[in-house]
């Protein structure tokens, strides 16, 4: 047996076009739309027009005599095995966690929460016998607005009440801080809310054959839908099997176990053949979680040189009807970021969890961390103002020294290294930052009627998610480990079996390039398995920018142990002691000696034979880890922004955005300049663009792709991108989570760039979307109200 | 029920349907051509995007009967022997992350350099405004399509 032996070289760093492009580029892509069993049929929910109401009847009898249906149930049908959906970050201990049943038994609690389903041949066939199904409701008054919703006498979504948690992190003495100082700022922020659209809708089939239940769902956590399905529906977790196909995208909205994939599931139960349900963009705006939505209250304290003393945040934060899996903890993964980059003696952060009666909210890229990173960018930009000073300046005034790591923050992590001077001064060079300063002034001494703006954002961010044990002390209710397997087969190709889950990461990509420069094999000689709970068991699958720090750690490691168990193989065979052997470019061999010894593919081969194999060695070259981080990931960077404010018609055009970013050291840097693009154009999605709006009955109004005004081509900028390298030090490949660092370093600076631009007219506000008519009425009342030219 | 007959990449289909049927739904539910997304309901995402005689369109705005006597070329019917030139640009570009637009975009894409063999950075923007791409931020999809009209991508 002769293996194809070649060593690769600087695998890591390689800018590898991508494994998973064939598949997709030639349309034979397998999304779980795209699945047809034998006799499948599908479903179609109907889902509460009314914000809130009691379910007074469902007539379901109309629906099952239309041609093609084959069943249609109601909450009650259900409401002895659907049990009740899972909220796994109960964040206090008096936390209200009210009952969210799949499928509404007796009220519902906001427009798109279902109350039937049909299930018919085909989908034409199902839409046609949900629209024969008859609910009577009986209306009770909407709850929309959060600070309403904690007043005195409000209506309550739920009997407990509209309030679901207080959680609260001091540290240093906050009073002190503010009475001593010199400089006192406060603002209020809106986070609006968001809703996440990934292009591929959710989706989802299932099959249940005796006891075997199998689910495809367009998610980005199989492995943790499998434990909650247990769970939640009383499945024993050994009979069910979920797989997520090829994923669509996700941003957090695919972080969630849902309602549908519980019922898909029972309603493949019920009938005896498998079921598909595959939502419309329409359903998908309703019913799929939405992100953000918080009303911030930040105050900072400095000294007349601009030293911060202090910052105190209160917060509350939109939990919309129901808890969703990780809703309540949101808010706190922000809590530790609004200290950003920044010393300080004292910190306060307060967040209150509301409950409204509107589509529930969850994780969205960046989840907690945007909202933080938008509110102190913005209030040091204010801060600047009020202090006269370059808000460049401010910042680098009071941020961590790059000789001061690893930094133990006011909010109680540890940095573990960055290196803001090199991303500012490279970002700043890359901008032309001094030009542009002075070619605003002159413009605005010119009274130009378009104003240019520098927008700066500082960020870092904390990823990675997460290690267990600072899990439990936040009482998340699983942990933040990753595991890997690595199978060097018989013929000398290897296997990497993960148990992230990737849905347009490049995953099979970037850990090839881990796992062909640990083991010196070819890159192309790899296959990554990965979303399907049988072939990849262990997992705790992709979100919070944790895939490469954590996942892409365990297959480095499930290497190392490869090759330790390769370098018993070989003293064996060399007869040599084991700690004479070396492991140098993809061949195990006597120190000193490279050419006395075996590529690991023979190695591979002689394990698969068995024939000469150590006492105490198991056959086959193959082996597995498991890493719980020790600690989070700490990528950063500046984002420079120049905006054109028409003064005339509230237009806001980007005319250059720079971002220089630092997530360490990097496995593909094509990959990750991507993961950036991305990012950065959903932040600025946020600043200019995307709003989800209720109107006063509760009706969500941007449910389409014409309302909502997710981004294209022709409205966003092309961006210059740049990095630095600052390794971590906490993981052996160096590398610090970068998907969605973009997203949460853009949104300010964009924001910090319209103010910056209309700052000399009276203007420190405009509440996102920054849309044209908006920054046209802040331009007006300001003119209005007496403000400077 | 109404009878239609449609050559879809190459290949020639006679179907009853439904009048209401959508051509999208015809591609994908009754003759397996999955290679054409479903992004929204109201015509603006263009996942589903597809060349009818030549020209693209949204394939969900349009009914299967309307498509009668018609030539199709979705995605699956691109390549032709090897990757057409905007597959291929859009793979070395790193055009896509998750690719539930790219069959839409490349589409697209592909009528629009038919139209303008040479288009500029902002045509290029302004040709595929009608295609939403949540991942990449068009930064290299942009690139893709300049890279094929380079490489002479006009049909």
């Amino acid at each position: 047996m002769t293996a194809d032996i070649q060593a690769s070289s600087a695998e890591l760093g390689k800018a590898r076009l991508r494994k998973e492009d064939a598949r997709l580029v030639t349309g034979q892509t397998n999304w779980t739309d795209n699945i047809v069993l034998p006799g499948m049929l599908h479903m179609a929910f109907v889902r509460s027009p009314m914000a809130h109401a009691r379910i007074t009847s469902v007539d379901v009898s109309a629906a099952r005599s239309t041609p093609g249906v084959f069943a249609a149930f109601s909450g009650p049908d259900f409401a002895d095995e659907q049990g009740s959906m899972p909220c796994v970050w109960p964040v206090t201990e008096d936390i209200v966690m009210p009952s969210y049943p799949p499928m509404a038994v007796d009220e519902v609690r906001y427009v798109g929460d279902i109350v039937a389903c049909v299930i018919a041949r085909d989908r034409y066939a199902a839409a046609d016998g949900a629209a024969a199904i008859e609910v009577d409701y009986d209306p009770l008054p909407p709850v929309l607005d959060m600070r309403q919703a904690l007043g005195e006498g409000s209506p309550k979504v739920h009997e407990a009440g509209n309030k679901s948690y207080e959680w609260v992190l001091t540290n240093g003495d906050i009073d002190a801080a503010f009475r001593d100082a010199a400089v006192v700022v406060k603002r209020d922020y809106v986070q609006q809310r968001l809703i996440p659209c990934p292009m591929e809708p959710r989706a989802a089939v299932a099959t249940s054959v005796a006891d075997e239940v199998t689910l495809w769902s367009a998610t980005q956590i199989p492995h943790v839908t499998r434990v909650l399905l247990a769970l939640t529906a009383g499945i024993p977790e050994q009979n069910i099997r979920v797989i997520a196909p090829d994923v669509g995208g996700g941003f957090g909205s695919k972080l969630e176990f849902i309602a549908e994939e519980v019922l898909t599931v029972l309603a493949a139960r019920k009938v005896g053949r498998p079921v598909k349900w595959a939502e419309s963009r329409s359903e998908s705006s309703m019913a799929s979680h939405h992100g953000r939505d918080q009303l911030q209250r930040i105050r900072i304290a400095a000294d007349a040189d601009g030293r911060i003393r202090g910052l105190s945040v209160d917060l509350l934060a939109n939990m919309g009807a129901y808890l969703k899996i990780i809703g309540p903890g949101i808010p706190l993964l922000g809590a530790f970021m609004y200290n950003a980059i920044y010393k300080m003696d004292a910190y306060s952060f307060r967040c209150t969890g509301v409950f409204t009666t509107t589509t529930p909210t969850d994780a969205y890229r960046g989840a907690g961390r945007p909202e933080a990173t938008f509110a102190i960018e913005r209030i040091i930009d204010e801060l600047a103002a009020e202090l006269n000073m370059d808000p460049l300046e401010l910042r680098q005034r009071n941020w961590i020294p790059h000789e001061e790591f690893p930094f133990d923050t006011i909010a109680g992590l540890t940095y573990d290294s960055g290196n803001y001077e090199a991303a500012t001064a490279r970002a700043k060079e890359l901008f032309g930052y001094d030009a542009l300063r002075q070619e605003q002034t002159e413009r605005n001494l010119d009274g130009d009627p378009v104003r240019l703006g520098i927008g700066i954002s500082t960020y870092t961010e904390m990823c990675g998610l997460a290690p267990s044990r600072v899990l439990s002390s936040l009482s998340y209710v699983a942990g933040g480990w990753e595991h890997a397997s690595v199978r060097v087969l018989p013929t000398g190709k290897v296997e990497v079996v993960t148990g992230t889950s990737p849905h347009g990461q490049g995953h099979e990509t970037a850990w090839s390039q881990i796992a062909a420069d640990a083991l010196g094999v070819p890159f192309e000689d790899i296959r990554v398995l990965h979303g399907d709970t049988q072939v990849a068991p262990k997992g705790m699958d992709t979100y919070g920018s944790r895939s490469v720090v954590v996942g892409g750690t365990a297959v480095h490691s499930a290497c190392e142990n490869v090759i330790a168990k390769a370098k018993r193989i070989s003293a064996h065979m060399l007869e040599a002691s084991e700690q004479d052997i070396e492991f140098t470019s993809g061949r195990l061999h006597v120190r000193g000696d490279p050419e006395k010894g075996h590529a690991i593919q023979e190695i591979a081969f002689a394990a698969f034979t068995a024939h000469n194999l150590p006492d105490g060695v198991e056959p086959t070259l193959d082996a597995e880890a498991t890493i719980d981080p020790a600690t989070f990931s700490f990528p950063h960077g500046t984002h420079l922004c120049a905006a054109e404010v028409d003064t005339e018609t509230g237009m806001v055009t980007i005319r250059s955005y720079v971002a220089v970013d630092d997530v360490g050291n990097v496995i593909n840097p094509m990959i990750v300049e991507g993961q950036l693009h991305g990012g950065i154009a959903q932040g600025i999605a946020q600043a200019l663009y995307e709003d989800g709006v209720y109107d006063d009955d509760g009706n969500l109004v941007t449910t389409t792709l014409a309302d909502y005004l997710v981004p294209s081509a022709a409205d966003l900028p092309s961006f210059v991108t740049d990095r630095t390298e600052t390794p971590a030090t906490t993981n052996p490949l160096g590398v610090k989570g970068v998907g969605e660092a973009g997203t949460i370093a853009s949104t300010p600076a964009v924001v910090n760039a319209i103010i910056d631009a209309l700052r000399p007219l009276g203007i420190n506000d405009i509440t996102m979307p920054c849309t044209p008519e908006r920054v046209w009425r802040a331009i007006q009342d300001a003119r209005e109200s007496g403000g400077a030219a | 029920m109404a009878n239609i007959t449609v050559t879809v990449d190459g290949v020639t289909y006679t179907d009853d349907v439904e009048p209401r049927l959508l051509l999208v739904h015809y591609l994908r539910d009754r003759i397996g051509k999955t290679g054409t997304p479903i992004g929204c309901d109201t015509s603006n995402c263009g996942a589903c995007t597809v060349h009818l005689n030549g020209e693209s369109v949204k394939s969900c705005a349009v009914l299967a009967v309307q498509a009668d006597g018609a030539e199709i070329t979705t995605i699956e019917g691109m390549a032709n022997g090897e990757w057409h030139p905007l597959q291929q640009a859009f793979h070395s570009e790193h055009a896509l992350q998750c690719g539930y637009c790219t069959p839409g975009m490349i589409m697209a894409a592909a009528d629009l350099l038919r139209s303008n063999p040479r288009p500029s950075d902002q045509e290029i923007r302004e040709g595929l405004e009608g295609n939403l791409c949540r991942c990449t931020g068009y930064e290299n999809i942009v690139r893709a399509v300049r890279r094929a009209a380079e490489a002479g991508a006009t049909s």
